[in-house]
């Protein structure tokens, strides 16, 4: 037989990673400008208005600070969506899980407060985690068993965790005052801001050391992309999660169980949806309320879709998005735009990534043509 | 004048040159048999004519005037019909609604059924193709439905009729049937191109032979001018062995034995009902039949993706009734699908990454459940060599490959992990002679190796090269058995539609010697 073998494409590290990253950054790119242009019908003054956003995200390092705020709840959500979408699992109760998770830890680490800061972060995560993987389990099981599609089972279940945590917040947990809110956890079991690990001199000479808000929390969050990453590309957990998710036939032929692979990629999904509602509680909140989470774990869905369900292109998405939303009420503060516009741009970075054949569509047309062209 | 002309057709892929400067000529009248390996470009080169692709240069005249087919409504325009290897049928509608579809009979947008029936009743006795008007599509076999697709084509005014791949799915009387409905159709004017991969064919109805590779004509010939190992030859570049030698085996111990297996089927009915035998090692042990008589069910209860309703399945003498699928890869049962897409292959997954499916839990692949990439590598580095799997390099996605390699990565991995007993279902299934002759090869080196081997296919020549023993399926039981070249194609199709219904009758023409336990 005489084929050619060029023609075959070759699964290089460096190829894969700007085929990988190469939509995602033309589709933002895209939305960007998309954005100036509402931002300019509407008669808006759209340099200012990216001025304002860059000042608000990344201007100064308390800016920066208020990033890693925001992305560090969006990086946690991002990679529960990503772990399930690599097993053909949309996890679309990301929300719920964090909110179940943020209960957890709010709970625990009142209880838990007293104890070594040793002893007590690692027990507050590991039951946030334990308690998002719960949250998950039971829509895992009907998955499996059953095949009650994990989108509608998820949905509902973040409704009910979130009455939940309304409930008990205004009832049983419900700290002393007017506010329905738990009480404060413990000292031990809060997760600090990064500056407070300097000394006040450190900070007087490195000022870009002075972060605002942003709290270690975002040091977990780069750990876990990072052990996710390496989960999906070096044990049989990862391996047999991906092949349940490229092909459930070909997977149970080679003797995976797809039942089990579906409740164990949804149960980790959870547990780091768990651990977004933690670093919120413990970095951020210091207890949890009723409305605790602004949408992050549906935003983790899109977070997701832009790093390509990839743990590591997580990290720059998350961040991508964390800044958007930090940047978006200086904008409104500074250039006169409604912090809305952030949306809009997020929506469209979606959308673009979501119509990228299209965009490949357009890639391989002008390949066709070189290669047309060289012969 | 030719009816259809295509001049310099040249259709780029990104990467691949599916058609190269190619041209070809259709006489009113002709059957022409495009023939050529999978991935020589022939269906891509029907689908330019049927404009479901347009081309990057050359140009199709119909009637010697140029036509511009941009889509396959500018084809039937031009009377040019095509029938897919996969059927574009409404399984739920009638072969009439079927047939009118996209232009039914009738006024104010309300379908005047009695006229679009007796059309088609008409052409259906026009051109011998006899088929029930009011049948639903889904009640129909697969040769029905694709004398539907004909008759569809036909009913559109198609005066060239493109047939892909038609025999693929059809069982040998089908064939024959379908080789006279074609016949009918040039002596009523029409002409017709059937795209084949397969030689008998070719030899038993083409009136001229149009031979590609690697997206280029290389020859063209006649069936009286040009026999099977010539246009083997000329179709794989080399010369091809059809039919490979084997010497007599030595059967060994038992190693798979089944008894009173009763399995049912997705929809709940028994569709193997009390089978029972035996390979040894170092024998081919080959189930015969049509498709749909229980073979699927057979094999994916030995595999351990189905389980038995009843009976037992022993292999070395240990029980494995109901050992999952990881147990039975574990006891040593290695299978090829008969899907490679669907259950062989994660196609997104690298070769490397395919050849490990299975093994990937066990050392020296895995330890603690972390994977050695190092190893997987070397391992698929060594299979591919091993194998003479055609690509650059282990890191390739599954996808990439052609249907040969893809099918030789699964045989890789499946006879690369030195199982006891191989379940080989429909191996050769889409391959060209080529690849077909390599996978041949490789069963025969494991019978060979004093090891077990369970054929299940639906091609007699298949069958007959590689069976030391020849069991018949019909409807869930084994209708006969018999020894290596005791039974010629005739006979076993007999009792592969079920003809014989008693085992003591005898078969149609050709006797047979009592097939007998060994």
């Amino acid at each position: 037989m005489s084929e050619s073998h060029e023609a075959l494409p070759e699964q290089r590290a460096w190829m894969t990673l700007l085929q990988k990253a190469g939509a995602p950054v033309v589709s933002v790119l895209i939305a960007i400008g998309i954005g100036s242009l509402i931002m300019w019908i509407s008669g808006y003054d759209a340099g200012a208005a990216f001025a304002a956003l860059f000042k608000g995200s990344l201007g100064s390092p308390k800016a920066f600070g208020d990033t890693l705020l925001r992305a560090t709840p969006l990086m946690f959500t991002g990679l529960a969506v990503a772990y399930g979408f690599r097993a053909g699992l949309f996890n679309i109760g990301a929300e719920g899980q964090l909110f179940m998770g943020g209960l957890a830890a709010a709970y625990l680490g009142v209880r838990l407060g007293g104890l070594s800061p040793a002893v007590a972060l690692p027990a507050v995560l590991v039951a946030a985690m334990a308690a998002g993987a719960a949250w998950a389990f039971v829509p895992a099981l009907l998955k499996a068993r059953i095949g009650a599609h994990e989108v509608i089972t998820t949905m509902m279940f973040t409704y009910i965790g979130k009455y939940i945590v309304s409930w008990l917040v205004v009832g049983p947990l419900k700290a002393p005052g007017q506010i329905p809110q738990t009480e404060m956890i413990g000292a031990s079991a809060q997760l600090p801001r990064i500056q407070s690990l300097f000394s006040d001199a450190a900070l007087q000479s490195l000022p870009i050391l002075k972060l605002g808000r942003g709290h270690m929390g975002i040091f977990v969050a780069l750990l876990f992309a990072v052990v996710v990453w390496l989960i999906l590309k070096y044990t049989t957990l990862g391996y047999e999660n991906r092949a349940v998710g490229f092909n459930p036939w070909a997977a149970e032929n080679a003797g995976i169980s797809v039942p089990s692979t579906i409740v164990k990629s949804l149960c980790i999904s959870g547990a780091l949806a768990g651990l977004a509602g933690a670093v919120e509680v413990m970095g951020v909140h210091h207890r949890i309320f009723d409305q605790f989470s602004p949408g992050f774990g549906f935003t983790g869905i899109a977070v997701a879709l832009v790093a390509k369900n990839h743990p590591l292109g997580v990290i720059p998405a998350a961040l991508l998005f964390g800044a958007m939303s930090a940047g978006s009420g200086t904008m409104q503060l500074e250039a006169d735009v409604p912090q809305k516009i952030v949306l809009i741009i997020q929506a469209l970075v979606i959308f673009l990534i979501a119509a990228e054949s299209v965009v490949q569509w357009f890639i391989q047309k002008r390949q066709k043509e070189a290669l047309a062209r060289a012969r | 004048m030719p009816v259809l002309e295509l001049r310099g057709i040249t259709k780029i892929f990104p990467g691949v040159v599916a058609n190269d400067d190619v041209s070809l000529s259709l006489e009113p009248g002709e059957i022409v048999a495009l023939l050529g390996e999978n991935g020589a470009g022939k269906t891509t080169l029907m689908n330019v004519v049927y404009g479901l692709l347009a081309a990057d240069r050359g140009e199709v005249l119909v009637d010697g005037k140029p036509a511009r087919i941009k889509s396959p409504r500018d084809a039937i325009d031009h009377g040019i019909g095509m029938v897919h290897q996969h059927f574009m049928l409404v399984e739920p509608l009638t072969v009439t609604e079927n047939i009118v579809l996209g232009r039914e009979p009738g006024r104010f947008g309300v379908i005047d059924f009695a006229v679009a029936r007796e059309r088609v009743r008409a052409l259906s006795e026009q051109y011998g193709l006899k088929v029930d008007p009011d049948a639903r599509i889904q009640d129909l076999s697969v040769g029905m439905q694709q004398r539907v697709e004909i008759l569809k084509a036909l009913y559109q005014g198609a005066r060239v009729l493109i047939l892909d791949e038609p025999t693929a799915v059809l069982t040998p009387q089908e064939v024959h049937e379908l080789f006279s409905v074609v016949r009918s159709l040039v002596d009523e004017g029409l002409s017709v191109v059937f795209i084949t991969h397969k030689l008998e064919e070719v030899m038993a109805v083409a009136d001229r032979i149009v031979v590609m590779r690697d997206g280029r004509v290389v020859g063209e010939t006649r069936p009286s001018e040009t026999d099977m190992v010539g246009l083997a030859r000329m179709m794989v570049g080399r010369d091809v062995v059809l039919r490979i030698e084997k010497g007599p085996s030595r059967c060994g111990e038992p190693v798979l034995e089944v008894e009173g297996l009763r399995v049912l089927d997705d929809r709940r009915l028994e569709a193997v009902r009390g089978v029972s035998f035996s390979v040894c090692g170092g024998e081919v042990v080959a189930i015969a039949g049509v498709d749909g008589n229980g073979q699927r069910e057979l094999v994916e209860a030995l595999v351990g993706l189905r389980r038995p309703l009843a009976g037992t399945i022993r292999l070395k003498g240990r029980d494995v009734t109901h050992a999952g699928a990881r147990e039975a890869i574990e006891a040593g049962i290695s299978h090829i699908p008969e899907d490679r897409h669907r259950r062989g292959l994660v196609l997104d997954f690298s070769i490397a990454e395919n050849m490990v499916l299975g093994d990937h839990r066990v050392e020296p692949y895995a330890k603690r459940g972390v994977m050695r990439p190092a190893r997987i590598a070397q391992m698929a580095r060594e299979r591919i060599e091993a194998y003479d799997v055609r690509t650059p390099s282990e890191r390739v996605h599954a996808s990439a490959l052609s249907g040969g390699n893809q099918q030789k990565v699964v045989v890789a991995r499946e006879i690369g992990r030195g199982p006891e007993l191989l379940v080989a279902a429909q191996p050769t299934r889409g391959l060209d002679v080529g690849a077909i002759e390599f996978v041949h090869r490789q069963i025969i080196a494991q019978r060979d190796a004093g090891k077990a081997v369970l054929l299940v296919s639906f091609e007699l020549e298949e069958v007959m090269a590689l069976a030391d023993r020849i069991l018949v399926i019909y409807e869930g039981q084994i209708a006969r058995e018999f020894a290596a070249g005791e039974a010629d194609d005739e006979t076993l199709g007999y009792y592969m539609t079920g003809g014989g219904g008693s085992k003591l009758d005898g078969p149609p023409s050709a006797e047979v010697a009592a097939g007998g336990e060994r």
